[in-house]
């Protein structure tokens, strides 16, 4: 009777972890630079729907699109480029139809607070005081990509790669830069206003084409409804104007 | 495929320097504390054992902030001796060895324990001296012990992924070990990429462990 009771007992705790996610809760997957805006955005969205908690998975894109890709349980993608939210779609994981922009951001190239004489240009960045740049990796962080596609562009690629500390996300890129262990890193500008003593912005590193964040509901969330109520607050005057307080650009 | 290579090399050289470090540093310390009684032994014990159990990450926290350029240690080591550790094989080495170190100081320790200070006794009353008594009656009496946690250490330190990548970052032929470059290669979504890694650290570990098995085979202990 005993061992019967001991093998319901570890059953039972078992159904407890593994039972089904909770209706209202809300999963959204963003790109690390939305961080502290999409915290304000989350916020206030539960001030508006009391019934739902908005749940929030911070990594570079690249990151967060393994994750759905392989299967992780998320209701909403935020990512801080277009190439990633087309990898998405091409795999069918996000609703193509349901697919907007929702902010802008400009791609700034930050130093340590305290450096004497920062590099003002790109070509700068080739002097031998620069002697290591934080850059996100290109193959899954958007910050890396664009910077990678300036720089070619520039045809200082080559020059530059040596230097490059590879940065999991924009935002240890912008770590690297506070603790001085890097002399430069290519962040967002939205990044680089979160730390206003430890960096300072050298320059700005003009772009092709705007930097553009889409988001999207996935296809394969339970809670499409709530999903859909989640990206449209998302496009809405109050969670812009949030956004816009953290320095981000309209769409 | 010639990264995965340079990865796998980085790795080796880094977890061979990192269980050297920690052998030297884990058997003189092991050693003191068999040897020596002090007030507030176990406690030392217990603190030098804390690598073994914290999360790495937050170890490798601690290393960045004690030898970062701004850390008390790294302004000191970059002002004087022009070193920094950050983002180079050798802090990998260090944060490799420090969480090795653990393995190496508790089997010396026990492993000395297990000498019979009779045959200590024995070399000082022929008149050895304590250098020698250490290196030619206590460490051979030992070296099994020892060496078993050698080896613990170098399976740890070949598979340290947190402490390492605070410390040293992920850059490829200079700081990116297997561990690391298996991560980067699934946040990145090259899962061929990823999936030969995982072969190759794989084969390395079974090869080391039998490796071990030939060199400190069980039952030569039970004698």
């Amino acid at each position: 009777m005993s061992r019967f009771l001991a093998r319901a007992a570890v059953a039972l705790a078992g159904l407890c972890i593994f039972g089904p996610s909770q209706a209202g809760e809300l999963t959204v997957s963003a790109a690390a630079s939305l961080t502290n805006a999409f915290k304000g955005v989350g916020a206030a969205y539960e001030a508006q729907n009391p019934a739902t908690k908005v749940l929030f998975n911070f990594a570079a894109s690249g990151a967060l699109l393994q994750q759905i890709a392989k299967g992780a349980p998320v209701d909403v993608f935020a990512s801080a480029d277009q190439e990633t939210m087309d990898q998405a779609q091409r795999q069918q994981l996000v609703k193509g139809d349901a697919r907007r922009n929702f902010v802008g951001n400009t791609l700034v190239v930050v130093v340590p607070a305290d450096t004497a004489a920062a590099p003002r240009s790109l070509q700068d960045l080739l002097a031998p005081q620069v002697a290591r740049i934080a850059i996100g990796v290109p193959a899954s962080v958007p910050v890396g990509r664009y910077t990678k596609a300036v720089l070619e562009k520039a045809q200082l690629w080559g020059p530059v790669e040596p230097k490059m500390v590879g940065a999991s996300s924009v935002r240890q890129a912008l770590d690297y830069v506070a603790r001085g262990e890097v002399d430069a890193g290519f962040v967002y500008a939205t990044d680089a206003a979160i730390m206003p003593g430890k960096v300072k912005v050298a320059f700005s590193v003009p772009t092709e084409t705007p930097l553009l964040y889409p988001i999207a509901p996935i296809a394969a969330s339970p809670n499409a409804a709530e999903a859909a109520r989640f990206v449209s607050f998302v496009m809405s005057p109050p969670a812009q104007a949030i956004l816009a307080k953290h320095g981000f650009a309209r769409p | 495929m010639d990264a995965a290579w340079v990865a796998l090399g980085l790795s080796l050289k880094v977890a061979s320097w990192a269980t050297a470090l920690a052998t030297v540093l884990g058997v003189a310390v092991g050693y003191a504390l068999s040897r020596w009684r002090f007030p507030g032994r176990e406690l030392v014990d217990s603190v030098l054992l804390l690598p073994m159990v914290m999360p790495p990450t937050v170890l490798g926290y601690y290393l960045l902030v004690l030898l970062g350029r701004k850390g008390w240690l790294g302004h000191w080591l970059e002002q004087t001796l022009g070193i920094r550790l950050v983002f180079t094989w050798q802090g990998a080495v260090i944060a490799a060895a420090v969480v090795a170190f653990p393995f190496v100081s508790k089997s010396a320790r026990a492993a000395f324990e297990n000498v019979d200070v009779q045959y200590e006794q024995a070399a000082r009353v022929l008149g050895v001296s304590e250098a020698a008594i250490f290196f030619r009656v206590s460490l051979p009496l030992a070296f099994r012990g020892i060496l078993a946690g050698m080896l613990l250490a170098f399976a740890r330190a070949l598979g340290e992924f947190g402490a390492t990548l605070m410390l040293a970052g992920s850059i490829p032929g200079r700081t990116q070990t297997l561990s690391i470059a298996v991560f980067e290669a699934v946040q990145a979504g090259q899962d061929e990429v990823a999936n030969l890694l995982v072969a190759i650290t794989s084969v390395t570990c079974v090869a080391v462990l039998l490796l071990a098995g030939r060199l400190a085979p069980p039952r030569a202990i039970a004698r």
